[in-house]
């Protein structure tokens, strides 16, 4: 990792110029933050048995966007994810990164990408265990080789966007499951990624929680304009988002998943230039 | 990542899994502690029984019965000698005015004095044995070669043997008790110290002759020659090989420096002391595969945390190297820890038993050395399983 990310401004304003991987600030002026055209993913289950977990999958997120993936359990709303994240890569078609194609990256690339780019809010959390909220906040920094002052620092502020910066020292055990996902969610956001997944980040919150949450992700994607991609198969969480995909069977619902209907609510970071052609193509 | 911080994290897992992985290093810790110790005692051994050939002085040659380059009981034992007393006299004669002369057998006795009884290493030799090996008399008088051909029974103490056949009284003039016959003491030498806990002051000095008729045997078990110089070596080794040859074949015996003596002494001794350090060194790769076992054990724990590490952006090399150092910090531990313990005993046999140690860095370098390549070498297979998770695969681990 460079060192000069380390100077990456803390502020988490929208229309911020976040860091990215190999330099250029002029890809967030409309490029999508990811582009998938025509992806699938294959999984091989034993010799010849193959699961067709995606089938032609075509999507675009232009920045500051909030959509949700909404499917019944199996439809490959996770495996989307994976590769929306940068965890995986797709068995055939384009998946693009602010304009970088995923074939043309190394895994240490991926992994530079997901570190600076992409955050992700888990079910389960995820949360280190006899680590207390801050260090966990901090671990996506410890990766890019901040020292230990500045990884400090930047957890602390993103533990305040959350409301949790009274609680920084407590470790998961001694937070309640909401507070758990407030800190999974400054997490996130610490490296102020252009993408914020979160795979049924309710799924194990009572409602009343998981209403906050949902709000906390909602207004983290007004406020600082990181588009937002939702995957839940909760109606009610799914209907909050402007754009809702439906998934079945590896499928998107093509007609709903078109680059008009994913414009961005709020132009939050004001792609006065993007091209109405980007996107997929309806077919 | 920063290798402090990786650091930081292997300290936190193994001390998260505290009987785990001190079960774990206990394999290592075995394993160091042996190699320190053994190594330590085979060290101290060595120097114990060079420093004590030393002692003799360097000008020594000696002739020995058998092969010596074959190995020391080749071609026949000591009871099987080829030595003897005319053979002496006849090698002094030819060697006078050259180098001093003498020879020795040794037997297991009983002796008895006024002040008791005790066994005693008893020695048969001629009159030039104190100049030869460069022995102080501290009184009296060492017998004379007059002494030893007439038969006389005459005898020298060495201090302990003093002390325990007469106590406080004065030995010399008085009879001292050797297998059944009577010697009157002549002479008290000077004090040889401990070897391995043998005391060689335990020693009654008798005319050869004397000690053949006594002892009923023929042989002499080694012939000692003093030459003048370090430079006169060569030549009396020469003479004295040529000399006994009159008598004796020449297969049956061997001629030696001192400095032979401490060649093939130190080679045996080095030898041996890596043998034992290589066994010790099997349980160190015992204990490796213990390490390696219990890490394959914490990566399959921890599959969800690589997972989780690899989505936030950790790369293959940091999540291999953090595991590699956890390995490394479980054997280093469990190292610092063997050689604690290793130098400690290695100190308690020094000072309570009759075995010498010393504790040597090169033994340290080599045990604690060898017990991070354990690390390394067992660590590598289980590092390389977590690095090489799949992230998404890793995140729906239960
Ligand atoms: N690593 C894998 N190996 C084999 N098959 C897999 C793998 N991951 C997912 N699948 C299969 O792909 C299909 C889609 O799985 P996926 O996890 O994406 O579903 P999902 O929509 O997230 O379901 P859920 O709501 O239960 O989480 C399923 O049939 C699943 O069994
Ligand atoms: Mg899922």
């Amino acid at each position: 990792m460079s060192t000069d990310e380390l100077s990456v401004p803390a502020a988490l304003a929208p229309g911020a110029e976040a860091a990215a991987g190999d330099g250029a600030g002029a890809e967030r002026n409309g490029e999508p933050v990811v582009d998938a055209r025509e992806v699938t993913r294959h999984y091989l289950l034993g010799r010849d048995t193959v699961v067709e977990a995606l089938r032609g999958v075509s999507l675009t997120v232009p920045p500051g966007a909030f959509v949700s993936i909404v499917g019944p359990s199996g439809s490959g709303k996770s495996t989307l994810l994976n590769l929306l994240g940068a965890l995986d890569r797709p068995t055939s078609g384009s998946l693009r990164f602010s304009g970088r194609d995923v074939a043309d990256l190394s895994d240490a690339e991926l992994a530079a990408l997901r570190n600076t780019d992409i955050g992700f809010v888990f079910q389960q959390f995820h949360l280190l265990a006899r680590t207390s909220a801050r260090d966990n906040v901090a671990l996506p920094l410890v990766y890019r080789g901040a020292g230990r002052r500045e990884r400090q620092r930047r957890a602390t502020e993103a533990l305040d966007l959350v409301g949790l910066s009274h609680r920084r020292d407590h470790s998961p055990a001694e937070l309640s499951g909401g507070e758990q996902q407030r800190v999974a969610i400054a997490r996130a956001l610490v490296s102020e990624p252009h993408l914020l997944l979160a795979d049924e980040p309710t799924g194990n919150l009572d409602s009343q929680t998981g209403t906050e949450i949902m709000e906390l992700l909602q207004d983290l994607n007004a406020r600082a304009g990181v588009a937002l991609v939702v995957i839940t198969h909760d109606p009610e969480v799914a209907a909050l988002a402007p754009v809702q995909l439906p998934i079945r069977d590896g499928v998107l619902d093509q007609d709903r998943a078109s680059a008009s209907a994913l414009a961005p609510a709020p132009p939050a970071s004001g792609p006065a230039d993007a091209e109405p052609s980007e996107g997929s193509p309806p077919r | 990542m920063r290798s402090g911080e990786s650091v930081r994290v292997a300290a936190g897992a193994i001390a998260a899994n505290r009987l785990r992985a001190g079960l774990t290093a206990l394999g290592v810790v075995i394993g160091v502690m042996s190699v320190v110790l053994l190594i330590s005692v085979g060290t101290g051994a060595r120097s114990e029984i060079t420093g004590q050939l030393e002692a003799l002085g360097s000008n020594l040659v000696f002739a020995v019965p058998g092969g010596f380059e074959g190995g020391p009981t080749e071609g026949g034992g000591p009871s099987r000698s080829p030595f003897t007393a005319d053979a002496i006299d006849d090698l002094a004669n030819d060697l006078a005015g050259q180098a001093e002369v003498t020879g020795t057998l040794t037997s297991g006795e009983q002796a008895r004095g006024p002040a008791g009884q005790t066994g005693v290493s008893a020695f048969g030799t001629t009159g030039s044995y104190d100049a030869v090996t460069d022995t102080d008399v501290t009184r009296g008088a060492f017998f004379s070669d007059a002494d030893a051909d007439t038969g006389r029974r005459v005898a020298v103490l060495g201090p302990s043997a003093a002390e325990e056949l007469f106590g406080e009284r004065d030995p010399l003039g008085q009879q001292v008790t050797l297998a059944g016959v009577g010697f009157e003491v002549v002479g008290l030498v000077e004090e040889a110290g401990t070897t391995f806990g043998v005391d060689a002051d335990l020693q009654v000095l008798v005319p050869l002759r004397a000690a053949q008729e006594l002892f009923g045997i023929q042989r002499v078990d080694t012939v000692l020659v003093r030459a003048p110089s370090p430079d006169a070596l060569p030549g009396v080794v020469d003479e004295v090989e040529a000399s006994l040859a009159q008598s004796i074949d020449e297969d049956r015996f061997s001629v030696l420096t001192q400095d032979d003596i401490l060649g093939v002494v130190g080679d045996v001794l080095g030898t041996l002391t890596f043998v034992l350090a290589a066994i010790a060194g099997i349980s160190l790769l015992v204990a490796g595969i213990g390490v390696s076992n219990i890490m394959l054990v914490s990566v399959s724990e921890r599959t969800r945390e690589i997972g989780l590490r690899k989505a936030l952006g950790a790369r293959t090399r940091d999540i291999t190297s953090q595991f590699l150092i956890e390995a490394l910090l479980l054997c280093g531990l469990g190292g610092l820890v063997g050689l604690g313990l290793g130098i400690g005993l290695a100190e308690v046999a020094e000072a309570v038993s009759p075995l010498p140690a010393e504790v040597t860095w090169w033994a340290i370098a080599l045990a604690f050395g060898t017990s991070l390549g354990v690390g390394i070498v067992f660590g590598v297979l289980p590092a390389r399983r977590a690095g090489r998770l799949d992230p998404a695969v890793a995140l729906r681990h239960e």
